[in-house]
């Protein structure tokens, strides 16, 4: 049973234990309400499900598997956690036919044939070169073995795992499980701290069972209208308080129709910008169906929306009678 | 710091009969995940109630269409219990005095304290109820919420009532609808001016999110109520709710269909990430002799790494024939929006409709973004009424066979949607058969369960043997596997 919890009697005790403090390393974040805080300073709002996933990863020692909505800060999250642990981002972004060679390691042949042929007119053995060519000088390290191998604090982003297909996945398990990777040539290289692992995931296929398993599982919804006021607010200062709030408030309304595709936060963040250059500062419907070709994606929603908003759509709720 | 002592056990009894119970609620919670979690809650201050949660979620639910049933579970595992929500208390009323405290109005004046409930009138009541809706006030909501089931709800020990009837009970005495108006109208004074439609709009969408929030208060204590009263097994199992991918399609009442609806969409997306890779990975396509001479250059003019050029294999044509008469009209509907959802999958998708007679309902779905507005369409302006408007699936079929039976090709797969109960008409299994020699594949979905088929009515057999499958449909997860055939 793994839930033996290493012995930290005092913070930083084993910091700088010379070389190895594998598993034993101290933690990053003393409670969830830290991870909230030191995310805040870097402009990164978020709630007690994110901060607390945070924490709990730093101290299980787990990747984080975050799904969720397009544009709702799932990437946006590892690169923010990166920079308050003043870590450097190792990301690796998932494409179809992603292998072995452009996630993991590859040798580098040319060199090897380089090396091989430099030999040719002295007499060293077959066994000589062999291990000279399969040595570290020619092992062309790519993003996995790079957070594995890395002396420094790292982050690892995985991005859009949902990308690759169903076998390649295999891939991830040993490193995601066991913070190793293992090369034939080599033997098993193991991770000399534990990285911090960011998995993201649009859900456009389901993940293997064996991979989630191995993950915390985070989902990542539209914020609700204060937090995303809030957002509007950190990520443009100079917007007035009322119009954010109006922003998040339309934004909110919106959201509840059945559309293609919701706004997301980005696409909020990109219609308060244009709000602001436009220089109003209440949105009436005009302002709003106008601009609306910025929230939204699809046709179909944009006339949907605007029809909406322009009280057409009242007749399912049937409103107060208006005077005027 | 956390306290890392061993956790009482208590606790881990707690903790284990709720991953039973989540188990038993369909969720796959596998070993390792338990462990996982049983760790996690170590680090995690036991009194922080959401951190708590987040730690079990994160653990435990690896799906997010499962989060609404682990919430139902949790709730009833990890709700505030105390003697303050015991039912056998009889008719004293629980004291106002922990945490949550009731801020009082100065017109309500102490209404709440010392059990002195009655004291205060419905009028009373009322208009706290409004105050507080008015303000977004939560701390009052919550404590409103537990006065009126309180009083409203007619809670009694022992009683085999579903929280559903008490929360009718308490809700319709609240009258939230008529606070909702009075809230809109007093918006419509207050303003300078008349409001335009946009903040009519805003505003009333927050007030309905602040009844939504009371509405969910009150919902959570009857079930405080109830766990205390009936204990914790028993309540799990009574609001234990089928998954949305486990939902039955004949049988799913209106808040089903609601999450049947939203999880359709990201389904058909993902399927048709499936199918689109199925068919590229499926085969290769004939050797590109060009890129193989440049990739054999890096292995010194040896063609060691052939390369094939991109696959191009037809799509198949779909014709949908469906059964849209009373029971099997929600499977219908929700087969023809997948279908048409995925229809970038298909060279042409085709779809039909009928009761005791057939009508083609394809230029309803041509052109519409939205394909509800089209299924709407089909349910109200297809002409599929022959005689009776009772199921005749001979009629039906011989009509098919003989209009369009001459648009069917080697392309074409047919899927027949129905539950193949044809009043004891003639069944006409022929046109079946033909339909079958023609075209690519015939495949019959049945959303009855198995064993039902050929019971009474039902001569789905009768067909079955003509096809090249009949698949139990009821949910869709069945409906998913399903469409992984299609090919």
């Amino acid at each position: 049973m793994p839930t033996q919890l290493p012995e930290v009697d005092a913070l930083g005790a084993h910091r700088g234990a010379a070389g190895r403090y594998c598993r034993e390393m101290d933690y990053r974040f003393e409670n969830p309400a830290d991870v909230r805080t030191r995310l805040r300073e870097v402009d990164y709002l978020s709630d007690e499900a994110i901060a607390g996933v945070v924490f709990l990863a730093d101290r299980l020692g787990k990747p984080i598997l975050v799904e969720g909505p397009a544009g709702t800060g799932k990437t946006q999250l590892a690169k923010s956690v990166a920079e308050i642990l003043g870590a450097r981002l190792i990301r690796l972004q998932c494409y179809e036919g992603l292998d072995e060679s452009k996630a993991l390691y590859e040798w580098n042949y040319k060199k090897q044939l380089l090396r091989i042929q430099a030999e040719r007119n002295s007499d060293s053995s077959w066994e000589d070169i062999e291990t000279d060519i399969f040595s570290d000088e020619f092992l062309l390290t790519r993003p996995l073995l790079e957070a594995i191998r890395a002396e420094d604090p790292v982050v690892l982003l995985i991005d859009e795992v949902d990308r690759v297909e169903v076998e390649t996945e295999a891939l991830l398990l040993e490193i995601l499980s066991d913070y190793q990777v293992s090369i034939p040539e080599l033997g098993t290289i193991e991770a000399r701290q534990i990285p911090m692992v960011f998995l993201t995931s649009n859900n456009t296929r389901e993940l293997s069972e064996a991979l989630k398993r191995r993950c915390l599982f985070l989902h990542i919804d539209y914020p609700d209208m204060e937090r995303e006021k809030e957002i509007v607010l950190t990520r443009l200062p100079e917007i007035s308080d009322s119009l954010a709030d109006q922003v998040a408030r339309i934004v909110r309304s919106i959201r509840q129709l059945e559309l293609k595709k919701s706004p997301s936060v980005s696409e909020t963040l990109d219609w308060a910008k244009t709000l602001l250059l436009l220089g109003v500062d209440s949105v009436t419907e005009a302002d709003a169906v106008e601009t609306l070709n910025i929230l939204l994606k699809y046709q179909s929603d944009i006339a949907k929306a605007s029809k909406e908003l322009q009280g057409d759509g009242g007749a399912k709720k049937p409103g107060v009678p208006r005077t005027s | 710091m956390t306290s890392t002592e061993a956790t009482p056990s208590p606790m881990l009894e707690l903790l284990s009969g709720f991953i039973v119970e989540l188990r038993a609620a369909g969720l796959p919670v596998s070993l390792t995940e338990n462990l996982d979690a049983m760790e996690a809650i170590t680090h995690i201050p036991i009194e922080d109630r959401d951190a708590f949660k987040y730690a079990l979620a994160a653990t435990l639910v690896k799906n997010n269409s499962h989060w609404r049933a682990f919430e139902t579970v949790f709730e009833v595992y990890f709700s505030l219990r105390g003697s303050e929500y015991s039912l056998s208390g009889g008719d004293d009323l629980p004291e106002i005095t922990d945490d949550d405290e009731m801020p009082m109005n100065p017109d309500a004046g102490g209404a709440g304290s010392g059990g002195g409930g009655e004291a205060m009138s419905p009028e009373q009541m009322a208009e706290m109820l409004f105050q507080a809706m008015r303000q977004g006030d939560d701390a009052m909501m919550r404590a409103l919420a537990r006065q009126a089931v309180t009083r409203f709800a007619g809670m009694e020990p022992g009683r085999p009532v579903g929280g559903t009837y008490y929360l009718y009970r308490t809700l319709r005495n609240l009258d939230l609808d008529g606070v909702l108006e009075r809230l809109m109208d007093e918006a419509q004074q207050e303003s300078p001016s008349p409001l335009t439609p946009l903040e009519e709009r805003l505003e009333r969408d927050e007030f309905e999110s602040r009844i939504d929030r009371m509405k969910k208060e009150i919902e959570a204590e009857i079930r405080r109520r109830l766990v205390a009263d009936r204990g914790v097994e028993a309540m799990a199992k009574t609001l234990r709710k089928p998954l949305p991918e486990d939902v039955d399609f004949m049988h799913a009442n209106r808040e089903e269909l609601v999450s049947l609806r939203k999880a359709i969409y990201p389904l058909t997306r993902k399927l048709a990430v499936r199918l689109a890779r199925k068919r590229r990975h499926g085969r290769k396509g004939p050797l590109d002799f060009r890129a193989t001479v440049r990739q054999s250059l890096s292995y010194g003019g040896v063609p060691a790494d052939p390369r094939f050029r991109y696959p191009r294999p037809s799509k198949p044509e779909i014709f949908v024939v469906a059964d849209i008469s009373g029971s099997v009209a929600a499977f219908a509907r929700f087969t023809l929006q997948l279908v048409y959802a995925i229809s970038g999958q298909f060279s042409r998708v085709r779809s039909f409709v009928f009761i005791d007679g057939l009508d083609e309902v394809t230029q309803y779905f041509e052109g519409v973004e939205d394909i509800s507005v089209a299924i709407h369409r089909v349910n109200t302006e297809a002409d599929v009424v022959w005689v009776d408007g009772h199921s005749d699936y001979g009629h039906a079929f011989e009509v098919f066979w003989e209009k369009y039976g001459r648009e069917v090709g080697p392309k074409t797969t047919v899927l027949i949607l129905g539950d193949a109960r044809n009043n004891y008409h003639a069944s006409q299994s022929w046109t079946i058969k033909e339909m079958r020699k023609k075209a690519r594949h015939v495949y019959w979905l049945n959303p009855e369960p198995k064993a039902y088929w050929d019971t009474g009515d039902s001569i789905v057999s009768d067909y079955g043997v003509h096809t090249d499958g009949v698949y139990e449909c009821r949910n869709l997860r069945q409906l998913e596997k399903f469409v992984d055939i299609l090919e």
